[in-house]
This record gives structure tokens, C-alpha cells and sequence, in this order.
């Protein structure tokens, strides 16, 4: 894909479900669905209802796009993390909605290393995870990469350079860990949060490595590993032995976070450094192993998680073959199944940790894509779920806006 | 010198047969970067290593060295190589 592409939509409407929406307290802005894949990313505008949604794609078709997101401070930008099997990773901006797409001019990419430099150069595989600024900073975003990196942007997408000192510092090179110690297509850098009160507090996490922490602005990080489990045998001292799949600070109470673990489900309420295990609340046989953490944007005691088989050789997959969200709303006290509308049994579905997202709407949607390519949806804070599009190659991401 | 463009590459130069110039590899792809922005970074990554999945070849030659000098009508063929399903 060059510097600038166009793509057309189409009106294909996807499936709608009879499900009557609850009643809505908040004024409804449409709310728009962007799915990226293993072979292009697609965007899904609902109706005001959110019944009916008008699929617009394929974006990037052949592309590996691992995240897009639109920038809530203008409600139009949208950028998309992409590279293909042959051409090096980019990253590609539109403000009209997927319209256009122009390319940045200097995409993510390490710095050379100095003479003599303790720590191997290293180059970026694919930017995985994209994250807007504060509102007060409007054309600042972050990115990770793999391996891990953390990069910053000042003009809206269009030149990326490496942000504050930990990709090339021996310390975190270490904790970084190698090539084995990331998931099977390389360790990533993810979960980059930017506290709502104020822009120089910034966490993210590494898989592997453990979440980590900034007060001032990035200049310097430390980890934030009390309480997180590791596996078995091995020593929770070691950070390179953390693996956070997912971080979510809660934007009604940024002092809470919750975070899906490869060890368990946790919450931390700050100024605390010890995380709690609220996933030994989980029903046993389901256990509480998964990749995405979501969070209600007005509610920080209620939060979901979609478990996957962390058992034996790990399949990753819904336990028993049967998929099903859990969410609590007391804080992680206790949890509750959520699989109406669901397939009951041989479901074998993957949630990847950036493929489930909630909406702003009242009642509050929730959006889920597997990576057999289904997307899936509840307006009732997943209540009951239906099927919005099928047939999409492996889902990477899902991410929600809504349009203004 | 002439240069044929791979398929993945066409979004930036439109044809699969460009002309760039340059004494080495890395020049002749310092050129294609001025004429087509963005190429060269989607085949050769910021250490100056060639990508994976991207190989090079002169006059039918497979080279891996941006080093290596070039005459003027040499011919440079960039290729997609495997890269999985």
C-alpha cells in the first residue's frame, strides 16, 4: 500500500437480530465497529439502534493490520498499525473515515545503536497497539511494537520516533526477554494507558516483561508487578516472567485497573502497588486464563473478561468448546456467566486481548471478534449476544467509536 | 538502470518497471525512496538489514550486500519471496 490509497464502501448489511435494545438514558451517537485481521481491517457503522450494521472494506485487503482505533478527541481519525508478509510495518492515517488513507512519512522503527552498545540493534516487526494522547495533547499518540518498543507521535501519526529511554536501556532490554520469551509471533508491547487526569502518568504492559509505570511523562518507568502470579516453579521477582495479556484503566475512577493475566485475573486500585487476584472468584472448571480485559466506562466496579483454556499445551480456546463472557459488578467479588445467543457447544472460538471492546452507549454494547472470523455483539452489556459478520479472516483487533 | 518492482510494491510505483540511479544497491534504493516515499523502508528495515520475505537480484544474480557496486545498465530485479499463507 503506498503513502495514499482510497477504498470503497459498500452497503452489504450484516445480519440484525429481533432483540429489542433497552431503552437509551444517553443521548445515541452512532457507534462504529473497526475490525482489523490477519488479511485487512473492516469498519461496521451501526444504526442508531445498533441493529443494522453497514460493513466498509476491506481496508489494506492482503495487509496484517493489528490495530486500528479512531481518535475520540476529534471523533474522525483513524489510524491502522499494518505491514504485509513482505513489506516492512507502516503505519497509515485517515481523517475521513477510511476514505483516504495517507502513509506515514517515518513509521515505527528503533534507533541505531551506538558504538559499542551493550544491547543488540533491533528492528520493528509490526506496530501492535496504537493509543491517543491526553485530550489536552491533540496530536500525540503511542504506539507498541514488536519486540517490544514504545513510540510517540506529535503530529497525528504522520512520523513516529522512539519514546522515552526504555527501548534501548539495558535494563528493560532484559526484562524485555528474547525472542522465546513473547508470544508465538513475536513479544509485544501493549496496553499503553494514558491516565485521564493527567498526561505525564502513563502505564503499559510487555508479553513478556510486567506492566510498568511513568509519573513523569515517560521520562523514566518502573515496574508495577506486586501481587501478579507467574507460572509455576518460576520466580515472580524476575519481571521478564510477567505476562499481562490486557491492562484497562477505568476512565470513571482512573485509580482502578483491571488486568488478564496468563496467571489469573487481577485488580489494583491505586495508590496501591499489589495487585488482587479477583480471578479466584471464577468458577473452577472455567478457571480464569484469557487475553481481553474490558471495562465499563461509567461503572469501575463492572468489567468483563472472555476465559479461554489455559490447561495442559494451552489451547487458547472457550473451555469445553463452549465461549462464554464473564463479568462482575462488584469490583471482582464474584462473576457471572454471560452466554445467551452464544453457540452452546463445539465452539472452539480465540478472543485475542485487543479483539473485545465495550461502546459508550446506555445500555452499554459489547463487541467481540474470534479469530475464526466472526464478529459478535450485545447491546445489553452481554446479556445476550448476536452475530453481526462472518467469514472475516483471523481477527486481530475490535475496537468501538462513536461517530459525532 | 532498470529496476523491476514486485506486486506488493506497485501501490507506490504504479509499474513494475521503474529507472533509478546509483553506484551501489543502497544508492539505487535511496533513489527509488525519493521518487516512490515510504519504499524503501517496507523492504529494508532501520538497521539497513533487507527484509525477510524480500530479496534482490542483479542481472538474475541474487546479492546481499547494499554495498555492492553497480554499472549503469546493470538490471535490478527486487522479488517477493515466500512469506507463509
Amino acid at each position: 500500500m503506498s503513502r495514499t490509497s482510497k477504498t470503497r464502501p459498500s452497503r452489504t448489511k450484516a445480519s440484525a437480530s429481533r432483540t429489542r435494545p433497552a431503552p437509551a438514558r444517553v443521548p445515541a451517537r452512532r457507534v462504529i465497529v473497526l475490525v482489523a485481521t490477519r488479511k485487512g481491517a473492516w469498519l461496521y457503522h451501526g444504526d442508531a439502534s445498533r441493529r443494522t450494521w453497514r460493513v466498509n472494506g476491506p481496508h489494506f485487503l492482503g495487509h496484517i493490520v493489528h490495530h486500528v482505533v479512531l481518535d475520540p478527541r476529534d471523533g474522525r481519525t483513524l489510524l491502522a498499525a499494518a505491514k504485509t508478509g513482505h513489506l516492512g510495518p507502516t503505519v497509515f492515517r485517515s481523517t475521513d473515515l477510511g476514505r483516504t488513507w495517507k502513509e506515514a512519512v517515518t513509521p515505527p522503527a528503533f534507533a541505531k545503536p551506538d558504538e559499542g552498545s551493550a544491547v543488540p540493534a533491533r528492528s520493528v516487526d509490526h506496530t501492535f497497539w496504537l493509543t491517543p494522547a491526553h485530550r489536552s495533547e491533540p496530536d500525540v499518540w503511542y504506539a507498541g511494537t514488536s519486540p517490544q518498543g514504545l513510540f510517540r507521535s506529535a503530529d497525528g501519526g504522520a512520523t513516529w520516533a522512539p519514546f522515552s529511554g526504555i527501548n534501548d536501556d539495558p535494563q528493560y532490554r532484559g526484562w524485555m526477554g528474547a525472542q522465546q520469551d513473547g508470544t508465538p509471533d513475536g513479544p509485544k508491547m501493549h496496553s499503553i494507558i494514558v491516565d485521564p487526569r493527567d498526561p505525564r502518568h502513563l502505564y503499559f504492559a510487555m508479553s513478556g516483561g510486567g506492566v510498568h509505570e511513568s509519573t513523569d511523562g515517560g521520562k523514566t518507568f518502573a515496574p508495577l508487578v506486586g501481587g501478579m502470579e507467574v507460572v509455576e516453579g518460576f520466580d515472580a521477582a524476575t519481571i521478564t516472567f510477567h505476562d499481562p495479556h490486557c491492562v484497562r484503566l477505568c476512565p470513571s475512577k482512573p485509580d482502578r485497573l483491571y488486568q488478564q493475566n496468563h496467571c489469573g485475573i487481577y485488580r489494583l486500585d491505586r495508590p496501591s502497588k499489589t495487585w488482587i487476584r479477583i480471578g479466584r472468584a471464577m468458577p473452577k472448571a472455567v478457571g480464569d486464563i484469557g487475553f481481553p480485559m474490558v471495562v465499563h466506562p461509567r461503572d469501575a466496579d463492572v468489567a468483563w473478561v472472555f476465559p479461554m483454556d489455559g490447561t495442559m499445551v494451552w489451547p487458547r480456546t472457550s473451555p469445553g468448546g463452549k465461549p462464554s463472557a464473564y463479568v462482575t459488578r462488584d469490583g471482582g467479588a464474584t462473576w457471572k456467566r454471560l452466554d445467551k445467543g452464544l453457540p452452546k457447544e463445539h465452539a472452539w472460538w480465540t478472543v485475542k486481548r485487543q479483539a473485545m471492546a465495550a461502546d459508550d452507549r446506555d445500555s452499554l454494547g459489547l463487541y467481540l471478534g474470534t479469530t475464526s472470523g466472526e464478529v459478535w455483539m450485545s447491546r445489553d452489556e452481554g446479556l445476550k449476544w448476536s452475530r453481526i459478520a462472518q467469514h472475516l479472516p483471523e481477527i486481530y483487533a475490535v475496537e468501538t467509536a462513536a461517530l459525532r | 538502470m532498470k529496476v523491476l518492482i514486485p506486486s506488493p510494491l506497485l501501490s507506490y510505483t504504479k509499474t513494475n518497471r521503474v529507472e533509478a540511479a546509483g553506484g551501489t544497491m543502497a544508492e539505487v534504493l535511496l533513489d527509488l525512496d525519493r521518487q516512490y516515499p515510504g519504499l524503501r523502508f517496507r523492504v529494508i528495515d532501520e538497521q539497513e538489514r533487507m527484509r525477510p520475505h524480500m530479496r534482490f537480484f542483479v542481472n538474475g544474480k541474487q546479492v546481499f550486500d547494499l554495498g555492492l557496486e553497480l554499472r549503469p545498465h546493470d538490471a535490478v530485479h527486487i522479488v517477493q519471496a515466500l512469506s507463509g499463507g
